[in-house]
């Protein structure tokens, strides 16, 4: 491991506790191992095929920039749809029609620059992959990002349940559960505890992301498939319908850009170094209470 | 936040770290297009095609049917798409005509190769199916279709033992380009008790917007495969004579031949 990353206080007999050649300094604050390899592996080969599925997503989308809810298209009555139109001055606007309202997105949605003239597309040439409409790329981009993204979903599901070790760093113990209120009232004062275990509000915004929205982003996209749905009927009514599944598979992949983003604000603000640091090399500085360490082995039973 | 994060050897770690995210988001973005425009690429691109269609094999039935929906659940109109009215002369011919010198032509690797009229057709067995049309744009549509099973069709003229796929053949050039619209399936799909060739759309004769006179439903596959305006069925052991030699007039531009998702 890399030396000289940082101070190790409370040398204490702790069979995670760093060499005891690093440097001494602060008193209240050491490094800990908190992400494994294969933990940092998922994370950032997961990143990379999300904005591949996100992007290519887009562009399959924009060849039918419509949303419905049932088991067909109702062509006329569109739950989300996102096109240009005349405005009231002649000039064509893009727009966004979200349950009977509509919102001007000219240069943005439905209507944007287009390698320097305007042009009618849903998303804008920068958001979707390729940049140009090309409707089979973008499908092959999204299908060999899902061939990686799914299976690797499914196998760290699998061993998050399985292991111990790993359920206690996901899902909540009643205490932290409890200590929710006042993890909000911390967050607002841009107070933020770095320890070593995650608090409620993590823990339960991995579990609806670990345990929903990628499993439904997965399942939806499954449904997208005549085979499938024949196959498994009963996965497609699950969802209400495969339309109903087309526009879920949509609403789950921008909850999980909403998440990104809450999520890139949270490490930027909280330590964008010492967060970034964890993610690259496992690395994670922790500050210890005057009270006593953080219990860190914090047993989750 | 500790002071020693803001030390020399830290502070450099700290740009490259940043550096790297940075690089990482711009690099990807930019790269995607770039190294979408390379030809091998494209190829493994192509090739995830093949892991799909042998995985979707592997985990769905050969025999699982397409869901089948109630007369309620039918779209008041079925949604038409491609070509919706053919100009070619031999087509208004056949229209003006109300296609009763039209024929089906059923020929290559079989042991009889016939040809049947749509009378000869609607006197066959048939097989009535209320079923979705999903298009690989994204949007879907019920319809209720009446035709012949495929199979039957098969069973009478007796494909030889080296054929391995059935292309349909078309009356219609695509957007008035100089290709005839065609398409295939492999044997699972073709002999699949809901694939047929179908005449009637909604109780009524199949209208020209949709593909009369005849038009292939093949269920358990995307929009692009149901090739309207069928005139000839054709057995082959492989596509490398037939147009572009990928399967189908969008297979010829790029779309995948398994049809599946």
């Amino acid at each position: 491991m890399p030396s000289g990353i940082g101070p190790v206080a409370n040398p204490k007999p702790d069979s995670s506790s760093k060499p005891a050649s690093e440097p001494e300094a602060l008193e209240s604050s050491r490094l800990i191992k908190r992400h494994s390899l294969g933990t940092r592996l998922w994370h950032w080969t997961n990143f990379l095929c999300l904005i591949v599925l996100l992007m290519s997503g887009l562009q399959i989308f924009n060849a039918h920039p419509a949303l419905y809810w049932g088991e067909q298209s109702g062509f006329s009555d569109p739950f989300i749809a996102i096109h240009a139109q005349a405005g009231n001055d002649g000039e064509q606007r893009g727009v966004v029609r979200v349950a009977g309202y509509t919102i001007d997105t000219t240069g943005v949605l439905g209507l944007s620059d287009d390698n320097g003239q305007l042009s009618q597309r849903a998303f804008p040439r920068w958001a979707t992959l390729p940049g140009d409409k090309w409707l089979t790329m973008g499908r092959n981009w999204h299908f060999l990002a899902g061939w990686i993204f799914a299976p690797s979903v499914v196998a760290y599901l699998l061993y998050t349940v399985i292991s111990r070790r790993r359920r206690g760093s996901i899902f909540p113990t009643w205490r932290q559960l409890r200590a929710i209120p006042r993890t909000i009232v911390d967050h607002a004062r841009f107070r933020f505890h770095h320890e070593a275990d995650y608090n409620g509000i993590q823990k339960l915004t991995y579990v609806l992301v670990l345990f929903v929205l990628l499993p439904m982003m997965i399942l939806t996209g499954l449904t997208m498939s005549p085979l499938i749905n024949a196959s498994w009927p009963l996965l497609t009514e699950l969802f209400g319908g495969r339309q109903s599944a087309r526009t879920l598979h949509f609403i789950c992949a921008f909850s999980l850009v909403g998440f990104f983003f809450v999520h890139i604000a949270l490490v930027l603000v909280s330590g964008v170094f010492n967060n970034l640091r964890s993610m690259v090399t496992g690395r994670y500085r922790i500050t210890e209470s005057p009270a006593g360490p953080v219990n860190r082995e914090d047993s989750h039973e | 936040m500790s002071k020693p994060e803001s030390s020399g050897p830290n502070r450099s770690r700290r740009r490259l770290l940043s550096g790297m995210a940075a690089l990482g988001a711009g690099s990807l973005l930019a790269g995607c297009d770039r190294i979408t425009d390379n030809a091998s690429v494209r190829r493994t691109l192509g090739s995830v095609e093949q892991l799909t269609y042998k995985a979707q094999r592997l985990i769905a039935s050969r025999q699982a049917l397409a869901q089948e929906f109630d007369k309620s659940q039918i779209a008041p109109v079925f949604r038409p798409n491609g070509t919706t009215n053919p100009q070619e002369d031999y087509y208004r011919t056949w229209v003006e005509n109300d296609f009763a010198d039209w024929q089906l032509t059923i020929d290559g690797l079989v042991e009889q190769p016939t040809t049947l009229s749509l009378a000869e057709l609607g006197a066959m067995p048939s097989r009535t199916q209320i079923t979705r049309h999903d298009c690989v744009e994204g949007w879907s549509c019920i319809g209720q279709w009446t035709g012949v099973p495929l199979a039957d069709l098969l069973d009478r003229v007796r494909p030889r033992d080296q054929a391995r796929f059935v292309v349909f053949h078309c009356a219609d050039h695509t957007y008035g380009g100089s290709d005839l619209y065609y398409e295939s399936l492999d044997m699972v799909e073709a002999y699949h008790p809901q694939t047929i060739l179908a005449y009637g759309l909604n109780d009524a004769a199949l209208p020209v917007a949709n593909g009369a006179p005849l038009r292939l439903r093949a269920e358990r596959q995307l929009g692009y495969k149901q090739a309207k305006y069928v005139m000839r069925v054709e057995l082959v052991d492989s596509f490398k004579n037939i147009h572009g030699g990928k399967g189908g007039y969008w297979e010829d531009r790029g779309y995948d031949w398994w049809a599946g998702i």
